[in-house]
């Protein structure tokens, strides 16, 4: 890798991040604590039902309580699914990128170090889990498994792996013959410490970049079963599912998909673009 | 040429396998699809006459290669639930999937490819940042949630288009949009990044030299070279469109195939849902191939290495 080692020569001199980066690192960092501190910061109960209050437009008040930005069809605050719904979200997209990407990675590494049948198992394996659309793996999986937030991670693992075998093979097999990384076999070292000491330090920039970059997928995924109702199950509130109703009351509560859609959007945008700038940092190439 | 085409085919041939293994034991794996089939109040009897007639008693070996040797024939099995062939259903709702997918591809064409010339050529500007941030927004924007606002606006408050249904050529037009947003993004990036490739080439220098204006090296000499990784993305995001089909379709109730599928999710329907994603995953193997032959054939360059 001729661009890490270029990197490395040049001192890393904490570069200015560029103001079009700052602000939506700004929103992750927000919607990260809102749900970390989800008891704290939503009004009311996510899951509390007020059949006086159904379908009530944004700023609404009733008993005291005031309804931000509206409230469902049973009558729950909006707001607070919201802020309920960014839970799930962030969870099943954290979950599954760390397994897809330590399952993926660890794959990828082994495929490359041990060349052999075992490259060529493995090689072939990613190459058909992604030649087919996630998407459609997902669905039949999560349909055969039953829809759950454990069965969701495990779908979205299950089908996101390659990605980071992938890049994990191409990084390995041109840092495997590095001279130190010959020195230190020479000098008696083993697989795993090959592989962990010297290897992965050396590849783990490009594979944080796939992971950024799939962790805004990961959100839309999970949006996208749950909006198909075979993600979390109600009454969980997610931002997919919210969407889901919304649909069914474009005509009289624009709301319920309006606001959840937003955070929605929010959230990927900020991932993406926070993800760009990391590749273009690590990649000058790419630029 | 033809060891490089049939090294290719092999592999894909291997793929289709694979992804049939795979989906046929993942159902099995689920449980006795008997169960799922009879009602509540079946007898052990019931249970078991249901599972001779549909052939779950005999070895999960022979059903396998009884399944394979049925898709051969195009036969992708009967729904349990509407007792239809599978492959009848599937083409009832085939052209409507085809219609929306025609429909998102021009749109990501159409929008994405000037877009991403745009950019290349007028990159570093204040004008490319700008449109960049579109394209980054069309690539964060979820089709549902794009979807649904759609409605909102264009539907519900100005009444201009039909918010759901296939009754008019006016309802293709926002699930063509919906779903050609995020190709969109994607054909931007790519042509982006192939024209910022052959800027730096030394025809183009040449073109600048003869004083040529820019848009005409564009035009003649340059969108020819930086059509090739275009092409090659453009068969791989068929597929996604396919893919993506399941969620526009759901939202916009367009009779496709992707709404087949969530019904016959929601029917509990197996045999369906097998035989679309079934489908989806052979054509995107397809199209991966396609993409790769046209490669090559294009750039001569990659079967040479290939062979080596």
């Amino acid at each position: 890798m001729v661009s890490s080692s270029a990197a490395v020569v040049r001192p890393l001199k904490a570069r200015r991040l560029p103001w079009t980066v700052v602000p939506f690192l700004a929103i992750l960092a927000g919607l990260v604590l809102m749900a970390i501190f989800a008891p704290l910061v939503s009004p009311v109960d996510p899951n509390a039902q007020n059949l006086l209050a159904r379908l009530k437009a944004p700023g609404f008040s009733s008993r005291g309580i005031v309804y931000y930005l509206g409230t469902d069809e049973l009558g729950r605050d909006v707001l607070s699914r919201i802020i309920y719904g960014a839970r799930v979200s962030l969870l099943v997209a954290f979950a599954s990128v760390a397994l897809s990407g330590v399952f993926g990675s660890t794959l990828g590494m082994v495929a490359a170090f041990y060349r052999g049948w075992v490259e060529t198992v493995l090689m072939r394996l990613v190459d058909i889990v992604l030649s087919v659309p996630a998407i459609l793996l997902a669905i039949i999986t999560v349909a055969v498994l039953g829809p759950s937030l454990t069965n969701v991670v495990i779908v979205l693992a299950l089908t996101r792996w390659p990605r980071y075998a992938r890049v994990a093979y191409g990084q390995t097999l041109s840092v495997a013959n590095m001279p130190y990384v010959r020195l230190s076999r020479f000098m008696g070292a083993g697989w795993f410490r090959l592989l962990s000491r010297h290897i992965l330090p050396n590849i783990a920039g490009g594979l944080i970049v796939v992971a950024t970059l799939e962790f805004g997928l990961m959100v839309l995924f999970e949006a996208g079963l749950s909006f198909l109702g075979l993600g979390v199950q109600p009454p969980t509130s997610s931002w997919g599912a919210m969407l889901s109703t919304g649909r069914n009351y474009v005509g009289t509560a624009w709301w319920i998909a309006t606001f959840p859609g937003v955070a929605l959007f929010l959230l990927v945008l900020a991932i993406n673009l926070i993800g760009d700038h990391m590749r273009d940092r690590l990649d000058p190439r790419s630029r | 040429m033809s060891a490089f085409f049939l090294k290719r085919a092999l592999q894909a041939f291997v793929a289709v396998l694979g992804v049939i293994t795979l989906i046929f034991f993942l159902q099995r794996l689920a449980g006795d699809p008997v169960l799922l089939l009879v009602p509540q109040n079946a007898t052990q009897a019931d249970i078991e006459a249901m599972r001779t007639s549909l052939g779950f008693d005999r070895p999960l070996a022979v059903q396998y290669f009884d399944y394979l040797s049925g898709l051969i024939m195009f036969d992708f099995g009967r729904s349990y639930v509407q007792n239809v062939p599978v492959w009848t259903l599937i083409l009832s709702r085939l052209p409507y999937t085809l219609m929306l997918a025609g429909g998102a591809l021009l749109v990501a064409f159409g929008v994405g490819i000037p877009l991403g010339v745009a950019m290349a050529v007028r990159r570093g500007r204040p004008e490319a940042k700008a449109m960049m941030g579109f394209v980054l927004a069309g690539q964060s924007m979820p089709t549902f949630w794009s979807a649904i606002l759609m409605i909102i606006v264009f539907a519900v408050w100005l009444g201009w288009l039909p918010p759901s249904g296939a009754r008019s050529w006016s309802s293709l037009i926002m699930p063509s949009i919906a779903l050609g947003l995020l190709s969109m993004a994607t054909f931007a990036r790519v042509a982006r990044t192939a024209v910022l490739d052959e800027l730096e080439k030394d025809y183009v220098r040449t073109g600048h030299a003869k004083g040529l204006p820019m848009h005409r090296i564009v035009a003649r000499h340059l969108l020819r070279n930086a059509a090739i990784p275009v092409v090659t993305v453009a068969a791989l995001e068929i597929a996604n469109l396919l893919a993506g089909a399941v969620i526009v379709e759901t939202v916009f109730a367009w009779p496709g195939l992707g709404q087949l599928t969530v019904q016959a999710i929601n029917a509990r329907d197996f045999m369906l849902v097998q035989g679309v994603v079934l489908l989806g995953a052979v054509t995107a193997i397809v199209l991966n191939l396609v993409a790769d032959l046209l490669y090559s054939i294009i750039d001569p360059r990659i079967r040479l290495e290939g062979n080596a």
